[in-house]
């Protein structure tokens, strides 16, 4: 076990409240990260459940609502990581139709195409049309503004945005939050918002209530996974500043191609898996490139991710679940 | 005496003769010197290889792809800035002026490298 998941299991415990999980089982529910794992936030408090074991899941009380991400579905691509990227993708696609409960829409976190091309736009909003949520909201990733600096994006999926592509909207009283971290980016640099984004945020979650749960979504992680790597997002800290008041705030990430949780104050970071291909470990590699890995162990590593609002407890439940 | 003065003139007369064909291959010589020098930067796990190229000026580097990801070769100042770069392709870019020109991919801006034109 790496430092950096000793320092987060320890954080995490410390934050655990009387829901009955000891350590023991804590450890337990560690276990499922990447094959699935539930994080509830309590009134800011994020403890943890095993997936099956969640007694909230679509309780069917007023106002509750779920609702899916998916990320990197890097379309076009077809090197030896994944050469069939629109299948895994469709797979997803057929997860989230088998889901228990039906998720109201979709967030997609970006790295939709792997070259920003037509087609392969094209090819990812053919295989979404069979999913049973219709609504699907899209942050970019940097794979998805190649050479035109984002307008094609904007044109396809900035219906309602503002900017180069973020935007707001509330369902069943959370605030969401997609924020483009992946535009005007600098030599030697991470991921970048910029002062017109941080600016519209600011005012943006200025008249909200403390108690409305915030969930931010965007592509490249919005707090250091792996800076060496580029995963990380240099003025995150000013945006997290103006979230700073809420007692609950869930951040989605994707880019890296894995899951990874971190708990910081009211804030709980996510990452979710890639639909196409998975990458490294932080520093396991030479680089993040895309890893190999045999056929059979392929679906295991890319998944969705599912998220359940219970009203009345300001919780979210983050489900990771594989293809395979 | 007089066989060895002839033999002379004829071998002057070949070198003669032979002058302008002596004088073409230099002048071959001479422009395969100064056709463009080439030199190569290739990407492969995530950097530029190498991260520091120095070149004389008039020198046309090409950066080749070699990785599994698109990759793009931007200057800082605006000087070039490539199409994005899928697997094996390559972008190229003649150096006329003397200096040093900072380059990175703007897609992962981590990777930087600079070619030093001299």
């Amino acid at each position: 076990m790496t430092d950096h998941k000793s320092n987060f299991i320890d954080q995490a415990i410390q934050d655990l409240n009387n829901d009955g999980i000891d350590r023991r089982g804590f450890l337990k529910c560690m276990a499922w990260a990447g094959t699935g794992l539930v994080w509830t936030m309590s009134g800011g408090i994020p403890v943890s459940k095993a997936f099956a074991g969640n007694p909230n899941r679509n309780a069917g009380h007023g106002g509750d609502f779920s609702f899916v991400q998916i990320s990197d579905s890097h379309m076009g691509f077809n090197k030896p990581a994944n050469p069939d990227v629109a299948a895994t993708l469709q797979a997803a696609v057929d997860k989230i139709n088998g889901l228990p409960g039906a998720p109201e829409f979709m967030l997609h976190t970006g790295d939709i195409s792997h070259l920003s091309k037509p087609e392969e736009f094209d090819a990812v909003d053919q295989i979404l049309k069979s999913a049973k949520p219709k609504d699907v909201f899209y942050v970019p990733g940097e794979h998805d503004v190649l050479n035109d600096d984002g307008k094609q994006f904007l044109e396809r999926y900035g219906k309602g945005s503002q900017g180069a592509g973020w935007r707001s909207f509330d369902k069943n009283g959370v605030h969401f939050i997609g924020l483009v971290n992946v535009l005007n980016l600098k030599a030697g640099g991470l991921g970048t918002l910029g002062p017109e984004q941080l600016e519209w945020l600011e005012a943006d979650v200025k008249h909200l209530k403390h108690s409305t749960p915030i969930v931010v979504f965007a592509h490249i992680p919005l707090w250091a996974v792996y800076p060496e790597w580029g995963w990380g997002t240099s003025d995150s800290a000013q945006a997290l500043a103006y979230l700073k008041k809420f007692g609950s705030v869930t951040v989605l990430n994707g880019h890296i191609h894995q899951t990874m949780q971190k708990i910081e104050g009211n804030v709980t970071f996510h990452t979710a898996t890639s639909t196409a291909f998975p990458q490294p470990h932080p520093g396991a590699a030479p680089s993040p490139g895309p890893m190999k890995v045999p056929a059979e162990q392929l679906r295991s590593l890319l998944g969705i991710t599912d998220v359940n609002y219970v009203r009345g407890q300001h919780a979210l439940a983050v489900v990771d679940s594989t293809l395979g | 005496m007089l066989r060895t003065s002839v033999l002379i003139k004829v071998l002057a007369a070949a070198m003669m003769s032979a002058m302008p064909l002596l004088a073409a291959t230099l002048t071959v010589e001479a422009n395969a010197q100064q056709a463009p020098p080439a030199a190569d930067v290739k990407i492969d796990n995530f950097s530029f290889g190498p991260a520091t190229l120095t070149v004389p000026a008039g020198t046309t580097v090409t950066w080749t792809n070699r990785d599994d990801i698109p990759h793009t070769v931007v200057n800082t100042d605006g000087v070039f800035k490539s199409k994005v770069l899928d697997t094996d392709e390559k972008f190229s870019f003649t150096f006329s002026k003397p200096g040093t020109y900072p380059y990175f991919c703007s897609i992962h801006p981590k990777m930087t490298g600079k070619v030093v034109v001299q």
